[in-house]
């Protein structure tokens, strides 16, 4: 289980997590949504120690992340698989390469990494591009390699961070049927952030949503819909009113 | 090492061809009438060696070398690729740094040596060909206050240009922030503060070991 325990972060004078408390069952999808900038990707780089807290923490099977000493985080990052938002594909190797270097760390006997390399991009649909370049990618195949590079390591944790952010509605629907798929076969259990309504309804078991720092509902996808909170109706229906509001609440977070 | 050291080489070499030209041709207008002639290999020689082609060498491949790390990690930095590459457990230092430091620190001396010998070539070809000097003359004068610490002095100066020029390229290039823009801001920074320290490190070689 992953947990944030009232976790603090700022950015200068900018406070972007306030007192984050968020819990993430085993097996199960949870999804974070909120405004563009306000902080989601910010929590959800804490959970593999990218970035450190000011204050509070996260817990992942009971390990404080930030107390982790270099062997702890080295076990804790081979059991989490993180997607990026643009993919992060190492551009100067082929998407075998991609995906077979994390398989390289934990030190996986070569016959094994060619297996996973073709279980994974089987698994995103993706079989016979093992020899291209991620230049030579569109934009919805790079995030599929990204999934494989994730999935390919078995983790029991996959983080997604905007996986459908800038793809094509069709295209979208294809990643939100992978992310759905990884966890039906291989039983992972998903934190996804995004600010796409039909990817969180379509491939969360709970949604939070964070609001100002903090995390504002947690619900079912079902009480989410139905949620007579005003903030969260707004966001979840879009509505040009609540415009005005994210302006002020987006941060310009360099990390 | 190949994209450091050997694709470094035409700029290297070409810079020791011309610096060995020019070298020659000064010092025959600076000697001539006041000291023989064959002055000239001596002056020729030690400039080469200890001075002005592993210093103008050191110039040429902060900017080719150290931009193009910086630009690499840069780049990298912005997409996120350091970021995965933490995710799956590696050690951006010991993936990124190491190898382009222990390549830049190896082959910098490499391809100073062979720029020395380009140079001393050029230089010998322009006072043979057009300051009516003979090989004989050339050669007596390269030998006449030659130490062995001309050539390993040039040589452990270039390599802790290499150290420089790497350390600060991955530096900056991991420091990067602010997309395309922010790149190529690293880039300069790294090439300016590559050649400052250059300099730098030229005193300091000359005031510790000369």
């Amino acid at each position: 289980m992953i947990l944030f325990r009232d976790l603090n972060k700022s950015f200068g004078p900018k406070d972007v997590l306030t007192g984050f408390s968020l819990e993430v069952p085993d097996g199960e999808t949870t999804v974070v949504i909120g405004y563009s900038g306000t902080g989601k990707s910010v929590a959800l780089k804490h959970v593999v120690g990218l970035l450190q807290p000011d204050s509070g923490g996260v817990e992942v099977d009971g390990n404080v992340v930030h107390d982790l000493d270099r062997d702890g985080l080295v076990a804790l990052r081979s059991m989490i698989g993180f997607v990026f938002q643009f993919a992060a594909l190492f551009d100067s190797m082929t998407v075998r390469e991609n995906i077979s270097l994390g398989l390289k760390r934990q030190e996986v006997p070569e016959r094994e990494i060619e297996l996973r390399v073709q279980e994974s991009l089987a698994l995103v649909d993706m079989e016979g591009t093992e020899d291209r370049y991620p230049i030579e990618l569109s934009g919805g195949m790079r995030k599929r390699v990204g999934i494989a590079r994730a999935i390919a390591l078995k983790p029991k944790y996959i983080l997604y961070d905007e996986p459908t952010s800038g793809l094509d509605p069709v295209t979208a629907a294809v990643i939100n049927q992978l992310m759905v798929r990884a966890r039906e076969k291989l039983g992972v259990t998903g934190l996804v952030v995004t600010h796409d309504m039909n990817s969180a309804f379509t491939v969360g078991d709970r949604i939070a949503m964070l609001y100002r720092g903090s995390i504002r509902q947690v619900g079912s996808v079902e009480q989410i819909q139905r949620t007579h909170d005003p903030v969260v109706r707004q966001f979840i229906e879009g509505r040009p009113e609540a415009a005005a509001d994210a302006e002020g609440l987006v941060t310009q977070v360099v990390s | 090492m190949r994209r450091i050291g050997v694709q470094s080489l035409p700029i290297a070499l070409f810079i020791a061809v011309f610096t060995g030209i020019v070298l020659a041709l000064l010092s025959s207008y600076t000697l001539t009438g006041a000291v023989p002639l064959y002055f000239v290999g001596t002056l020729v020689g030690k400039a080469v060696m200890i001075e002005l082609v592993p210093v103008m060498t050191g110039l040429a491949l902060s900017g080719r070398v150290g931009a193009n790390i910086a630009a690499e990690l840069g780049t990298m930095r912005v997409t996120e690729q350091v970021e995965a590459l933490e995710t799956l457990a590696y050690d951006p230092h010991s993936y990124l740094v190491v190898p382009r430091i222990i390549a830049a620190t190896l082959m910098f001396p490499v391809v100073v040596a062979l720029a020395e010998v380009t140079g001393l070539l050029s230089g010998w070809i322009t006072a043979i060909n057009l300051l009516d000097m003979s090989t004989v003359e050339f050669v007596k004068g390269l030998r006449l206050f030659y130490e062995f610490k001309d050539i390993w002095f040039g040589l452990v100066k270039s390599m802790s240009f290499g150290l420089a020029i790497a350390l600060i390229g991955c530096m900056k290039g991991l420091s990067a922030s602010g997309g395309a823009e922010g790149v190529g801001r690293t880039a300069m920074e790294a090439v300016v503060l590559g050649a400052q320290m250059i300099l730098v490190l030229d005193a300091f070689w000359a005031v510790a070991l000369l």
